[in-house]
């Protein structure tokens, strides 16, 4: 940085976060400096945990009673910091906004979105009720809301995730400011979703010339939006650079993993002429909700060869999980499921006892998966009492031993409890808890969707590795469609219940029929201008 | 491509001790951090074993009438006071129809004058005797018409003072707390299998078998709750074994829907599906995966219900339909020494301290269990 | 709306249904009656008395005239105090149970309210220490402690008020009981209130009006207490029917002629007709505040409806 006479639109230099928790002092970020132009487009990209949204809260001084920032902040050469809250106030909502990453619950529920919307006009501006009324409009017409009159009186429970976001990036840019900090404003989101909201931010972006400083744990998401690049790691910037340099030549190992973290290559394709293990005709699943019942699940059929793969994709509320958990005979389904050439619909749950050996699952949230309070040997030999009742003892703890060593973990984290690992480790538990029965078929509920980029790679990498090394089939149910094309054979796409595409997975995903799945695909790998 | 170093698998997370803390070791670890509650924990254990073996230790006990001593009040130093010896000789020597001539007191024994002109029985003695501040009584006649008097002063404690009737306080708050804290904890039981049960059952069962049994659980909590109780007991009769029947019958609910929301939660995750999947039978999944997550809450739940049991049986007791004489309970007590007020303030006083000071005990051990076993903010 | 409170209304019928059922018979099953007293009365004499209040009738028959008189209105005659019916006794001491109940519940809800966004606005300051502390021992301590204490000490030890005594309300009469029944009351309100301001004070939204500058007051007063005010207020409901119906330990402590002690004393005479007066009195009064609390629930939260 050269010592010009020009200031910086924010410029973070020597910034530390720390908490105060009952094990002492815990550092968020540290010894951070950044900066970022007028007009200008920045990325801060990390994991969870690397600090990149406690920077962000800390200037804006809305840290937690026990978070204390050190440092200094300066917003125009005012260092925010030091400023006093009255000043502070002035400040936040009208030169600097931010928009979060919960849009379900980032706005009021108790009040109209219009009035939300005003509130910041009418806070910073001296206008009248009528005048913000109007601003408010002009700015719900701006992120392109539908029937903006109309939503105006809505509260915000009577709007869709998106619609919300689009109501909280008006409320933030009502007064024109600055500098937006937009903090993971689409994780929370569908991915046809996620572009939408980001191609609207950039196009207000460009519209208003202001500073955009845009946190995400999504190297890809930023690469056609933003000018530079942070990358945080662990509390610290581990690398800064254009757009372009970061892409092309990362420097730090940690940037080079981040961007190699899209799970790469392909599976080896089954032969042609394997036999079906699992089919299902005509599945149909409904809940029934107080009078009314709801059918979620509309009949599908599905079938998995030996040593394939079925990737299964789809947004939230597509069915995806429902199908898989019908699978299992974990709900109430209508229609036929065989599996080996036996019908298992209609089975009691003694009858279907041996089958469940043959046919596992992993499900996706690895916190809510285990049971808390049992060890790591206890959850992964539970298969083998059920099913080897006669095994001793130091049987079963060899084989734990075994399970565990195929997964990746060293033998004595039998003994440990679950809450001591980490959501990879725990998901690596939760595969050796499948493995151990030896299973044909191994259905994988979004088995990555709650872990670290890092980590989701490692995982799928392992998950690879044993199906080569087992020859099971696997059913593979995500929403990621990169990890989809890394472990698929085919794939199929769902859509509020009901079969949108099936295919081989590269026809589906380079060529896609259904213009569901074509929206579904550029919103994914970000082809959106 | 090489290996990415920071690819390969996070560090297993050394263990400080040394070995593997289950979830109950974490739990009391913490709990053992925290001196409020664990200084409530040994204040209860010393108040359960003073009431258990108090009332065997200490020197009256609680059923016994001292007729002298009706409401004296608490004092370290042992009764009867010198001002009393004198009124209660010469009362006793009413009883006996004799004069009393004059008397004195030379360390514990006293000597008195009698005189009658229907001429003096020796066994007249026993009138003196029967007074509770005289002992070993001898009347040796003197001549026809008068006798001496020699008696040993009855010493007694009243740490807490008398009631009413002349009872000692300290026995009597002792017998008390016996009944009060097995109450208390039996009744809390009580409430807490009933709870358990119906609250696991209807959760487990899900469906229309749940909506069912809390649709009779929302009828129950409409009824009006005291009166419920009163019914109960008055249905019951006074009995002791019977009064904690009747308030765990009723402090059920709130268990019931605490641990049926927990197991309808419970059953939605997916470790219970995950089980479900392994093929473990549903008696397995209750036993090994429902029921140890239950414990938590329901441990919570019972420093909360252990209290309200005693304030309701306190509060019954209060009103006339608890245990009876000369059985007591803390509310009894209360009750005795709000109607004895504001003469004899002790007699509220220490039965008020004891129940308070259990209630407090149990509210901190309850805080310090939830903090403990639901460390949200850690 | 209005549909809602009539749907409402509709289903409180069976509810009150099942629980003059229920409480007419576990009455009725327990041993003794009005007229076991310690003397027994000249057999004539009662199978007269028993005829009049048809006692003598099968129990299913008893309940047919009991529901039948219920139905219009008619709650019978005490059996203990011939001189007066049910309606009379409970049109005397109710209006006396509401004014000690209600008054106790707003101050309680008031103070108690103030109380715990302060504790919750300070968190972990000396302010809200002394709220925790003061709701923990207020909690703690059963009224049936704190009444004589107070008595003791504003009463007899200070001479400052009364021992007890009506007195048709006047003030200085009042102010005892009604602080006795609040103290409970305002540590449950105050504890409430702080723990769901505390989690008010934590949600999203609240972070987003404080990022777009809206004031303190503004995002305190606007944003936080009205989320916050929600459980106090199904809170209310419920804590209105208990106190408006008397309560026994306060009316007994200060002598004054509330229902609560009517029907202690009714239960204990075995009153049939009276303790049943009571029972229904505290279901409509239950039914009603809960109805009440549901339609202030719809006014300040939006994502309730009821069509």
């Amino acid at each position: 940085m050269t010592a010009d006479h020009h200031t910086p639109l924010l410029s973070v230099e020597a910034l530390s976060v720390h908490y105060a928790t009952d094990g002492g002092e815990t550092c968020a970020v540290r010894d951070v400096s950044f900066r970022i132009e007028p007009g200008e487009t920045v990325a801060i990209v990390g994991e969870s945990g690397s600090g990149k949204s406690q920077s962000m809260i800390a200037a804006m001084g809305l840290l937690p009673h026990n978070g204390r920032a050190t440092g200094r902040i300066a917003f125009r050469g005012d260092d925010l910091l030091r400023l006093n809250p009255q000043a502070l106030r002035t400040l936040r909502g009208a030169e600097i906004s931010m928009i979060f990453q919960e849009p379900m619950t980032s706005l009021d529920p108790l009040y109209r979105i219009g009035e939300q919307i005003m509130e910041p006009i009418l806070r910073h501006r001296r206008v009248g009720r009528r005048a913000a009324r109007a601003r408010a409009l002009e700015m719900l017409r701006q992120v392109h809301m539908p029937d903006p009159e109309r939503q105006m009186r809505a509260y915000p429970h009577e709007l869709s995730g998106g619609q919300r976001q689009r109501v909280m990036i008006a409320m933030a840019l009502a007064n024109n400011p600055s500098l937006l900090i937009a903090d993971e404003p689409t994780t929370a989101l569908d991915v046809t979703i996620q572009a939408e909201i980001i191609a609207l931010i950039a196009e207000l972006q460009r519209k208003n010339g202001m500073g955009v400083i845009f946190i995400t744990h999504d190297l890809g998401l930023v690469r056609h939006i933003a000018d530079r690049v942070y990358v945080m790691h662990r509390g610290e910037v581990v690398e800064t650079g254009t757009v372009g340099a970061i892409f092309e030549r990362p420097q730090h190992p940690y940037t080079r993993a981040l961007l190699d973290a899209a799970p790469r290559g392909r599976k080896i394709p089954v032969a042609a002429d394997a036999e079906p293990l699992l089919t299902a005709r005509g599945l149909r699943v409904s809940f029934s909700t107080g009078r009314r019942r709801i059918e979620v699940l509309h009949g599908l059929d599905l079938t998995v060869r030996q040593g394939e793969t079925l990737g299964i994709v789809g947004e939230s509320g597509s069915g995806k999980s429902t199908l898989a958990r019908a699978i299992l005979r974990l709900v109430d389904a209508e229609g036929e499921i065989s599996f080996e050439g036996q019908r298992l619909d209609g089975l009691s749950p003694r009858a279907l006892r041996p089958f469940r050996s043959r046919i596992q699952v992993v499900f996706q949230d690895p916190f809510g998966a285990l049971s808390p309070h049992m060890t790591a040997g206890q959850i992964v030999t539970e298969g083998l009492r059920v099913h080897r009742p006669a095994q001793s003892a130091r049987d079963r703890d060899e084989q734990a031993v075994l399970a565990l060593r195929e997964v990746g973990l060293p033998p004595e984290t039998r003994h440990r409890y679950i809450h001591e690992f980490s959501g990879g480790q725990r998901q690596r538990i939760a595969i050796a808890r499948a493995l151990i029965l030896k299973p044909r078929l191994l259905i994988l509920d979004e088995p990555t969707s709650a872990l670290d980029r890092m980590v989701q790679k490692q995982v799928i990498d392992l998950l690879r590795d044993l199906q080569q090394r087992h020859g099971m089939s696997y059913v593979f149910v995500s929403h990621d469609l990169a990890a989809v094309r890394a472990v698929a054979d085919r794939v199929l796409v769902m859509k509020d219940g009901t079969l949108v595409e099936e295919g081989p997975v590269d026809q589906v995903l380079s060529a896609p029929d259904a213009a569901y799945t074509r929206a579904l695909i550029a919103a994914a790998f970000m082809d959106v201008a | 491509m090489t290996e990415i170093p920071v690819s390969a698998p996070a560090p297993v997370p050394a263990d400080t001790e040394g070995q593997a803390r289950s979830f109950w070791a974490k739990a009391w670890q913490r709990l053992r951090k925290n001196s409020l509650a664990m200084g409530s924990l040994v204040y209860l254990c010393l108040m359960v074993l003073a009431c258990t073996f108090g009332p065997m230790l200490v020197p009256n006990s609680y059923d016994k009438i001292f007729q002298g001593y009706t409401r004296v009040p608490a004092s370290l130093s042992a009764y009867p006071r010198p001002e009393m010896i004198g009124p209660a000789i010469e009362a006793a020597a009413g009883r006996a129809r004799l004069d009393l001539v004059d008397w004195a007191q030379t360390g514990d024994r006293v000597t008195a004058h009698l005189q009658s002109t229907r001429g003096v029985d020796p066994r007249a003695a026993r009138y003196f005797d029967r007074s509770d501040m005289l002992e070993n009584s001898t009347l040796d006649p003197t001549s026809q018409t008068e006798a001496v008097l020699t008696a040993r002063i009855e010493r007694h404690h009243f740490l807490f003072g008398t009631d009413a009737t002349g009872r000692d306080l300290l026995a009597r708050t002792l017998i008390a707390g016996r009944i009060s804290l097995s109450i208390g904890f039996l009744a809390g039981l009580v409430a807490m299998v009933i709870g358990v049960l119906y609250g696991a059952i209807s959760g487990f069962a899900g469906g229309r078998v749940d909506q069912i049994m809390m649709r009779i659980v929302d009828v129950l909590y409409s009824l009006p709750f005291i009166f419920f109780v009163i019914m109960l007991v008055v249905f019951f009769g006074r009995n002791f074994l019977l009064m904690f029947v009747a308030v765990g019958a009723v402090l059920w609910l709130d268990m019931a829907r605490i641990v049926r929301g927990q197991t309808l939660s419970l059953r939605r995750r997916e470790f219970v599906a995950a089980a479900e999947a392994l093929g473990v039978s549903w008696f397995q999944i209750l036993f090994r995966h429902i029921v140890p997550n239950l414990l938590g809450p329901v441990i919570v739940f019972m420093t909360l219900l252990v209290p309200n049991v005693i304030i309701l049986e306190s509060f019954l007791s209060y009103l006339g339909f608890g245990v009876q004489e000369p059985m007591s309970s803390w509310g009894i007590l209360i009750a005795q020494g709000a109607r004895a007020m504001p003469s004899a303030i002790w007699m509220l006083i220490f039965p008020s301290l004891f129940l308070t000071s259990t209630l407090f005990a149990l509210n901190f051990l309850g805080d310090g269990l939830r903090d403990a076993l639901d460390p949200r903010d850690a | 709306m209005l549909r809602y409170a009539f749907w409402r209304m509709m289903t409180a019928v069976p509810t009150l249904f099942v629980v003059v059922t229920l409480s007419f018979f576990m009455i009725r099953i327990a041993p003794g009656g009005p007229f076991d007293q310690e003397r027994a009365l000249d057999p004539v004499i009662r199978a007269n008395l028993e005829r009049t209040y048809h006692l003598d009738l099968p129990l299913v028959q008893q309940y047919g005239i009991y529901l039948k008189n219920l139905l219009h209105g008619d709650l019978g005659p005490s059996f203990t105090m011939p001189e007066f019916s049910v309606a009379e006794l409970l049109h005397a001491g109710l209006p006396v149970s509401i004014r000690i109940g209600g008054l106790a519940l707003l101050l309680a809800l008031i103070l108690g309210g103030a109380m715990g966004v302060i504790a919750a606005l300070y968190r972990d300051g000396w302010a809200d220490r002394a709220v925790v502390g003061f709701a923990t021992a207020g909690s703690t301590i059963p009224t049936f402690v704190v009444a004589p204490l107070f008595q003791l000490v504003f009463a007899l030890g200070l001479n400052w008020l009364p021992v007890g005594g009506w007195n048709d309300g006047a003030f200085h009469n009042l102010i005892g009981p009604v602080i006795c029944l609040m103290l409970p009351q305002l540590a449950v309100v105050a504890r409430l209130m702080r723990s769901s301001m505390i989690e008010a004070l934590h949600t999203h939204h609240i972070r987003t009006a404080r990022a777009m500058g809206l004031s303190e007051a503004a995002v305190v007063g606007r944003h936080a207490l009205r989320s916050a005010l929600l459980p106090v207020v199904s809170y209310a409901g419920p804590a209105a029917a208990a106190l408006m119906t008397g309560s026994v330990v306060v009316e007994t402590v200060f002598s004054i002629p509330g229902i609560g002690r009517y029907f202690v004393d009714a239960a204990l005479n075995r009153d049939y007709t009276v303790v049943m007066g009571a029972v229904v009195v505290l279901a409509v009064f239950t039914i009603l505040f809960n109805l009440i609390v549901d339609i202030a629930y719809t006014l300040v939260d939006p994502r309730v409806r009821y069509d």
